[in-house]
């Protein structure tokens, strides 16, 4: 099925500053409960967005009106822990298009491609760039272009060149998903069963 | 060096990898064929929906197999469940395996339990496989000598529907631990040692086997405590070349090969290891008489220490990293530098796929035989099969444990991520034998500390964080 088509982001970005954020911070398992893909932006950083009576924690970065945008920033080792696809569903479904971090968990990585959310890693001393930018201004623009594989730090110019496989890139532009990919190859997967039995 | 590599040997990784590629695309993933498929209750549904929407069945009916572990109730499983969410998740597994002829050893099954624990009870686990599972703790599979690894929703779907995934191949690390291991120390504690060593993200990237007389001399069950865990290092998996302990285990259980399909199945088996010069892009290398009892202090399986250790102070924490060490250590209500031997706990937990199998039930039985547990902790002991259930009843176990004041339960993941009602309550320590010290783990506010089940008896007993080799 078609995902949303990616090209470009100009926003600005919501920094989470720290490391090892991993998948139970991300979305808790209590709200693991759902059977549909929908809604879980509500819980993302649940524990840390809000109190036991369900109050929002004022110091926390997803409370502060200052901050907003479509890219999500955060410390190394981002996604760790548990593969729940759901982490990337809630990350996509608060409005995020793009994470980025020095480092991401492998199966994060996976969820967030095909889910058309960007994974974007670069350099901890770009990170720390974009991190004390957003500090010194909240309003701090970036731009992400897949097709040239950048991310720039729009006031400065400063560009960080970032890896993606050719295959997903093409599949995040296209908006295509490895199910489609895989259905179309069924002919030579059965091929392959029949070479090995 | 392209035509080293070309000459060298290969990876016990590299050989099941390579039998299973359908399909490489360039610069992009490879098609891998799985040969089995194990499913559950929390990460199925929205894959079940996405065939009903494509109009797709299961490809491969007979190489999926379902049951429902993290959202069961561990009492009274033969009654309704009492959340209502939770009773829709587990009554849609058992509605979709219906609707997709898919094997379901559902709630009061003689075969249901945590589905890593079920798959090698049952034989289904064999050397020389593609597992997969939308758990990340699928890799305990890899400890058969397999490619075992955890995935997303999607690709749930994607398997479902053409019982292939799109991967990249990751790297390959071998980390060798020789020599004996210490009284007291068992395989929880060299996971959590190297884990410890190399940090929560030091795997991250690569597939990692596991070689050396350490982990040769493991029985089954402990090493796939640590495959287990190899996903906690950050890696896409662990594994271990199958042996004689291997074959030993698999003979004779419901689904492994009969007859001469065994003998050519060990024969296959038998050729399932890394050739002497094979290349990993990492080598690393620990000395078992460097590893003790090792427990968690802070939110993530890399913070962890000996057991007599202290935990670190601000100055030893690379400056990057300080930051989150501090938040971690006052989540846990912790001081840098502090000394966890004699602190007082409130839970312990001995369960999950890590730690809930006969060997570890056996182990705190034999522990807490004739002693009681200390009045401050509740003790909560939770099989990991209806199968391991069955067996501890009939060894005695059952009555040892509940003498002894343990809570036995029922089979699930329970306590380890809380989805059910079994929750560690805000603020309260537990030792735990599960894998995971994240925040809210065991439940909003909940402190994890992550040990092996023998420290996690002793603990239980003297109610306090102990050395398990005080006793005898």
């Amino acid at each position: 099925m078609a995902r949303d088509k990616f090209t470009t982001v100009h926003s600005s970005a919501v920094p989470v500053h720290i490391e090892n954020v991993d998948t139970d911070q991300i979305i808790p398992a209590r709200f693991l409960k759902a059977t549909t893909r929908d809604g879980f932006g509500e819980n993302l950083f649940r524990d840390w967005r809000y109190d036991n009576n369900d109050q929002p924690i004022a110091d926390f970065i997803l409370n502060n009106p200052k901050y907003k945008g479509t890219i999500l920033v955060s410390g190394k080792n981002f996604g760790s822990g548990s593969s729940r696809e759901h982490a990337a569903w809630a990350i996509y479904d608060y409005g995020f298009k793009v994470v980025v971090s020095s480092f991401f968990a492998d199966i994060f990585k996976n969820n967030a491609l095909n889910n058309g959310l960007l994974p974007v890693q670069v350099s901890e001393e770009f990170l720390a760039k974009m991190f004390s930018a957003i500090e010194n201004d909240a309003n701090t623009q970036f731009e992400v272009n897949l097709v040239a594989q950048t991310l720039t730090i729009v006031a400065t110019g400063e560009t960080f060149n970032f890896e993606i496989n050719t295959y997903k890139k093409e599949c995040m532009i296209n908006g295509f998903d490895d199910i489609d990919y895989l259905l179309n190859l069924k002919g030579k997967i059965e091929a392959f069963e029949g070479a090995r039995a | 060096m392209q035509n080293f590599q070309q000459l060298a040997g290969k990876t016990l990784f590299d050989k099941i990898w390579e039998a299973h590629v359908v399909e490489e695309i360039t610069d992009g993933p490879s098609v891998l064929y799985i040969d089995q498929h194990l499913i559950h209750e929390v990460t199925s549904p929205q894959a079940f929906a996405g065939l009903e929407q494509r109009g797709l069945g299961v490809f491969r009916t007979q190489r999926t197999m379902a049951t429902p572990d993290h959202n069961v109730p561990t009492i009274n499983q033969h009654l309704p469940i009492q959340d209502k969410l939770s009773a829709f998740q587990v009554q849609k597994l058992t509605d979709n395996c219906e609707k997709f002829g898919v094997q379901l050893f559902g709630l009061n099954h003689p075969y249901q339990g945590i589905v890593h624990v079920v798959g090698p009870q049952l034989g289904i686990t064999q050397p020389g496989m593609t597992i997969v599972c939308g758990d990340s703790h699928t890799s305990t599979h890899g400890a058969f000598g397999s490619i075992a690894f955890g995935i997303g929703t999607s690709e749930v779907e994607m398997v479902l529907a053409t019982q292939c995934l799109m991967q990249m191949k990751p790297k390959r690390m071998r980390i060798t631990v020789e020599g004996t291991l210490g009284k007291g120390v068992g395989a929880k504690d060299i996971i959590l040692y190297i884990i410890a060593q190399i940090t929560a993200a030091g795997g991250t990237g690569y597939f990692v086997e596991f070689a050396g007389s350490a982990f040769r001399n493991l029985t089954m069950e402990g090493r796939m405590t640590v495959c287990n865990m190899s996903i906690e290092m950050g890696a896409r998996g662990g594994l271990i070349a199958p042996d004689q302990t291997t074959f030993d285990y698999i003979k004779g259980r419901e689904y492994a090969p009969k007859g001469a399909d065994w003998d050519q199945a060990v024969e296959k088996w038998s050729k399932l290891y890394s050739d002497a010069d094979a290349v990993f892009e990492k080598e690393l290398h620990f000395d078992a008489a460097d590893i003790e009892p090792m427990i968690t202090y802070g939110t993530n399986p890399g913070m962890g220490i000996k057991i007599t250790q202290r935990v670190p102070k601000l100055d030893e924490i690379e400056a990057s990293g300080r930051v989150t060490f501090e938040k971690s250590l006052d989540y846990m209500g912790l001081e840098p530098g502090e000394q966890l031997l004699g602190k007082s706990v409130d839970y312990v937990f001995i369960g999950s796929c890590t730690n809930g199998r006969i060997e570890d039930l056996r182990q705190v039985a034999s522990f807490v035989k004739g002693k009681q547990k200390a009045d401050n902790i509740t003790a909560w002991i939770v099989p990991g099969s209806k199968q391991v259930e069955k067996q501890a009843q009939e060894e005695g176990l059952v009555e040892i444990l509940e003498a002894a004041g343990f809570q036995l339960r029922q089979p699930g993941c329970s306590a380890c991520l809380g989805m059910n009602e079994d929750k560690i309550p805000k603020g309260k320590y537990a030792v735990s034998t599960s894998n995971r010290n994240f925040e809210g783990r065991q439940g909003p506010g909940a402190r994890t500390m992550l040990a092996s089940p023998l420290t996690a008896a002793a603990v239980a007993v003297t109610g306090k964080i102990v050395d398990p080799r005080e006793f005898n």
